[in-house]
């Protein structure tokens, strides 16, 4: 008898440890690629990191976080491309990713909002001038439902800042409106408390050389 | 015990075991050429890595035994190879096959233009439509700017590649309208009816178009209505020429939304600042409603209804070209209803359904009298005064369905099928001095179409579309079979495409009163096209043969021995890039066309065919002012004109007289202010909209008419040498929700 339950609970102990271990494989992982964002950002590897996150999220078969992640990569890789030509098909790319996220999470959140948003002004780079009626709506409702999904989240203040920074003055945009949003989203940036240690924490960084450039 | 140590033992090997191996390789394309950026892993696993830009790849990975190795990039096919993970691995070589894209395949686009945002790829967009300066807000207007179409004035429609108004159908939907422009007074062209801002996609194809639509011998406009708006929304317009409003609900669960609109247009203020030549005792007035509703049924479906109402009135008094003393007082009135019910699904995995109902009735009461100067009516019995006097009502009613289902095969192929069936009345009752009481005329029609097409992608580099339809017409009593077939081949960075299809086309009402035994007329198109598409411009280049058989004769009897062809070639070029700010189009046709029908002694050049024609079209947006500008300017070379007379000794038609028109110039120009645009939580936008057509006052002839005797002839000119159009649109949007959103932040 004694026996038996020494084994049942060496059992548990290894399945737990497992479990655990799997999970902390999970967050490692994930921790490991989050903190090679902004550095993939600038040197180039936008697409490697994209990879590396997609085959997290298709090994855990479960987690929306690292398709989010990869949709983010792919999409901010599509703004750096050089050849328009490409573009369309690397946003399609995000997209794709951005559904599989959505799914897992069983529905659009705020964080997916914010990448559909930037999905769409993705599209319109390629062509602004014929462009604009379409993606250009499509963006700024994602904004729009970004915000009301999440009125905590700076992101989409910040998304919103930068369309305002990029529009001409005679449109409503330039620097002036852009500088109230950045301010706006800075300080909801250090309030913002990410749900989880993985969840989307990115965007300070760049409001702040947003909100340099504004002055 | 032992067995708790045996667990014990396992889960220290199983910790000691993360031993690595090493996996790497070279990753080519289906060219040979080194793959970059392609994501490779151990399928199931965090292992894996990214080729550089020599398609070599090397990783370590912990995990033991069969595995599946998977490599993806975007653009190929996905490609797994098992692998052994406990033997040291050889370096790997892995060739992908590129994926059949929609993006970067091949699409058939000999003859037709694309204009919407249903492709990415747009040739004109709706709001290219309003922008152009010439086009004074008209769909077909803006068309004219492309190849392939011929510069008429004198009468609605488009005339394309040699082909009469009547040989180009237009299409809402999937579903044909009849009566697509407003009724017209002769030698006159009417607008359309509808509003480019009800459209977000606009096809125009000049020949060799799909199966899924028949009975037009040279042309189809297609036209798809725009889905859900974004927002509620009211609309106030003011213009020169009348006013309108309109209001559009979204529901709240942005899954459904109507609208109502109503335009009035009176000539009368107009007239009195522009004088026009035609004496218009009646000033024309319309007035038209319309209603919409749209409903997602699903995120894939949508079902949309449009209804459209028009009454209108106009009279004019003209010169008679037979009488220097007598005047000519045309009449006409126009009840118009147009209905157009959609229906879009994706049905499962495969299958989609297009389905469309439409239902039309148009009257037209047009009465012309014969005056003095006094304006009083004459009655002179006495040819060809005799016939002057005349009453014409004429009525007609389509009622139509239609039922597209599209299955995808493989990849991008695709297998269409579908029917319609087109139910018609017309009845004309005709009343002068010889026919009173009045001779009437009736025709019922049953029109069916069943057809099918298929699209079959080889490769992404090249594609074809074959197709055919059955059509059978029951006031004909006869069928026929209209096979098509185009194919596209990648050559570098452009694409060639060909196409082929026979056309039927039923002979228009009025000429089955004469004759019931009349055939379908035909025509047969040839078409080559090469054509380069990159962000910022497009050029495009084709050349064609048409080829038309039993076209409608009218003399000595009413019957189909009317024959012809038209060949030609035409250039396009639309740059963005080039001019910064600066959008600009040139195109160019050449056409060489020739004809024997109606009541035409011999194969000759119709009346409705010049030979060159050139438009450039430049639009520029000026931020700092808010203002876009823009200029249009067309040029045809002159068209021929005939006097054909009656010779009764051989019983034969001969060309009494014949000429060429001076050529055609027209440079317009359209000033757009959008004062409040891009103003931060603006509930109301503003457009004003100043256009001027044929600017340096050109004198434009279309035509000649000549009198009854021959020794007269007149030039047909527009009613005044310019349009000036001054308007101003105003929108309201009344969706609150940002507002409401925001003050919650």
């Amino acid at each position: 008898m004694i026996r038996k339950t020494f084994l049942l609970s060496v059992v548990l102990l290894t399945v737990s440890v497992a479990l655990f271990a799997q999970s902390e494989k999970y967050t490692g992982a994930m921790k490991a690629s989050i903190s090679l964002l902004d550095t993939a950002l600038y040197n180039g590897t936008l697409a490697d990191l994209a990879n590396r996150f997609e085959r997290i999220g298709e090994a855990e078969k479960t987690q929306w976080l690292p398709y989010y992640y990869a949709s983010y990569c792919v999409v901010m890789s599509s703004f750096m491309e050089k050849d328009k030509s490409k573009t369309d098909a690397i946003a399609d790319r995000a997209e794709a990713l951005i559904t599989k996220a959505e799914t897992l999470n069983g529905g659009e959140n705020s964080e997916t909002c914010v990448i559909r948003s930037m999905i769409a002004s993705s599209h319109m780079m390629v062509d602004p001038q014929t462009r604009y009626m379409q993606y250009g709506q499509v963006s700024s409702a994602h904004i729009t439902k970004a915000k009301s999904l999440d009125p905590t989240n700076p992101r989409p203040v910040y998304l919103e800042g930068q369309a305002k920074f990029y529009t001409p003055e005679q449109f409503g945009g330039g620097k002036a409106p852009a500088k109230e949003l950045f301010e706006k989203a800075m300080v909801m940036f250090d309030t913002f408390k990410p749900a989880t240690e993985l969840s989307p924490a990115w965007g300070k960084t760049s409001t702040q050389y947003f909100l340099a450039q504004t002055k | 015990m032992r067995s708790v140590s045996i667990l014990l033992l396992l889960i220290l090997t199983g910790l000691a075991g993360y031993a690595q191996t090493t996996v790497s390789g070279r990753i080519k394309d289906n060219k040979g050429r080194p793959a970059a950026g392609v994501s490779i892993t151990i399928k199931d696993s965090y292992d894996g890595a990214t080729s550089d830009s020599l398609g070599r790849f090397s990783f370590k990975t912990t995990e033991k035994g069969e595995h599946l190795l998977s490599a993806s990039s975007v653009g190929y096919k996905p490609f797994e190879l098992k692998v052994n993970l406990d033997a040291v691995l050889q370096p790997i070589e892995i060739v992908l096959r590129e994926e059949l894209n929609e993006l970067t395949a091949v699409t058939v686009t000999a003859g037709s233009f694309e204009a919407g945002d249903s492709k990415r790829t747009t040739v004109l967009s709706s709001l290219d439509i309003v922008t152009t300066a010439s086009a004074n807000a008209d769909i077909t207007g803006a068309i004219k700017t492309l190849p392939g179409t011929q510069q008429v004035g004198e009468k609605e429609g488009l005339f394309v590649r040699g082909g009469s108004g009547e040989e180009a159908k237009v299409f809402i939907d999937g579903t044909v309208v009849n009566n697509f422009f407003f009724s017209s007074v002769p030698d006159i062209a009417s607008r359309g009816r509808f509003s480019p801002f009800l459209f977000k996609g606009t096809v125009f194809s000049s020949g060799g178009y799909s199966a899924l639509y028949g009975q037009a011998l040279s042309g189809a406009l297609i036209l798809e209505t725009i889905d859900l708006p974004e927002n509620s929304s009211a609309s106030l317009g003011i213009s020169s020429v009348g006013l309108s409003t309109g209001y559009q609900q979204l529901a709240k669960n942005k899954r459904s939304s109507w609208g109502i609109g109503y335009n009035y247009t009176n000539l009368y203020p107009y007239f009195k600042l522009v004088k026009q030549t035609p004496d218009y005792f009646t000033v024309p007035a319309f007035h038209n409603g319309e209603a919409n509703f749209r409903i997602k049924t699903s995120k894939t479906g949508i079902i949309k209804f449009y209804g459209y109402f028009n009454y209108s009135d106009l009279g004019l008094r003209r010169k008679d070209i037979d009488s220097a003393a007598l005047k000519d007082a045309f009449s006409l009135k126009n009840f118009n209803v147009y209905t157009n019910l959609s229906w879009k699904e994706k049905l499962g995995k495969h299958w989609k359904v297009n389905a469309g109902l439409g239902y039309s009735n148009n009257i037209d009461k047009i009465g012309n009298e014969l005056q003095n100067e006094q304006n009083i009516k004459q009655q002179i019995v006495q040819e060809p005064y005799d016939t002057k006097d005349f009453y014409v009502r004429s009525g007609g009613i389509l009622a139509q369905a239609k039922l597209v289902f599209e299955r995808r095969i493989t990849g991008l192929s695709l297998l269409r099928i579908g029917s319609e069936y087109l139910y018609s009345e017309d009845q004309t009752d005709f009343t002068n001095r010889y026919n009173n009481p009045a001779v009437n005329s009736f025709f019922r029609e049953h029109f069916n179409a069943v057809f099918a097409e298929t699209d079959i992608y080889v490769t992404n580099g090249l594609a074809a579309k074959l197709g055919g339809r059955f059509e059978r017409s029951s006031i004909l009593d006869k069928s026929n079979i209209a096979p098509r077939a185009s194919l596209a081949y990648k050559i570098g960075k452009g694409q060639a495409s060909f196409a082929y299809g026979i056309f039927y086309q039923k002979p228009e009402r009025g000429y089955l009163f004469f004759n019931e035994n009349l055939q379908y007329q035909r025509a047969t198109h040839y078409i080559a096209n090469y054509q380069q598409i990159s962000t910022g411009y497009t050029f495009r280049s084709e050349i064609f043969y048409k080829k038309y058989k039993d076209l409608t004769t009218t003399f000595p009897d009413t019957s189909n021995n009317g024959y012809g062809d038209a060949k030609g070639i035409e250039f396009f070029w639309r740059d963005k890039k080039t001019f910064k700010g600066v959008d600009y189009w040139i195109s160019y046709s050449f056409l060489d066309t020739k004809r024997s029908y109606l009541n035409y002694p011999l194969a000759l050049t119709p009346n409705f065919a010049a030979r060159h024609t050139s438009s450039l079209v430049i639009k520029k947006f000026l931020t700092n002012i808010k203002t876009q500008f823009n200029a249009s300017y067309t040029f045809a070379t002159g068209r021929p004109y005939y006097r054909f007379s009656y010779n009764s000794s051989n019983n034969k038609y001969v060309i009494a007289d014949q000429g060429r028109t001076i050529t055609y110039n027209n440079l317009s120009l359209s000033v757009n202010y959008l004062p409040n645009i891009g103003k931060q939580g603006a509930k109301r936008f503003v457009v004003w909209v100043f256009s001027v057509t044929n600017v340096l006052g050109n004198n434009q002839v279309y035509n000649y008419n000549y009198s009854y005797n021959g020794s007269r002839k007149e030039a047909v000119t527009p009613p005044a040498a310019k349009f000036i159009f001054l308007g101003c649109f105003l929108s309201f949007g009344v969706d609150r929700s940002e507002d409401i959103i925001n003050s919650n932040l």
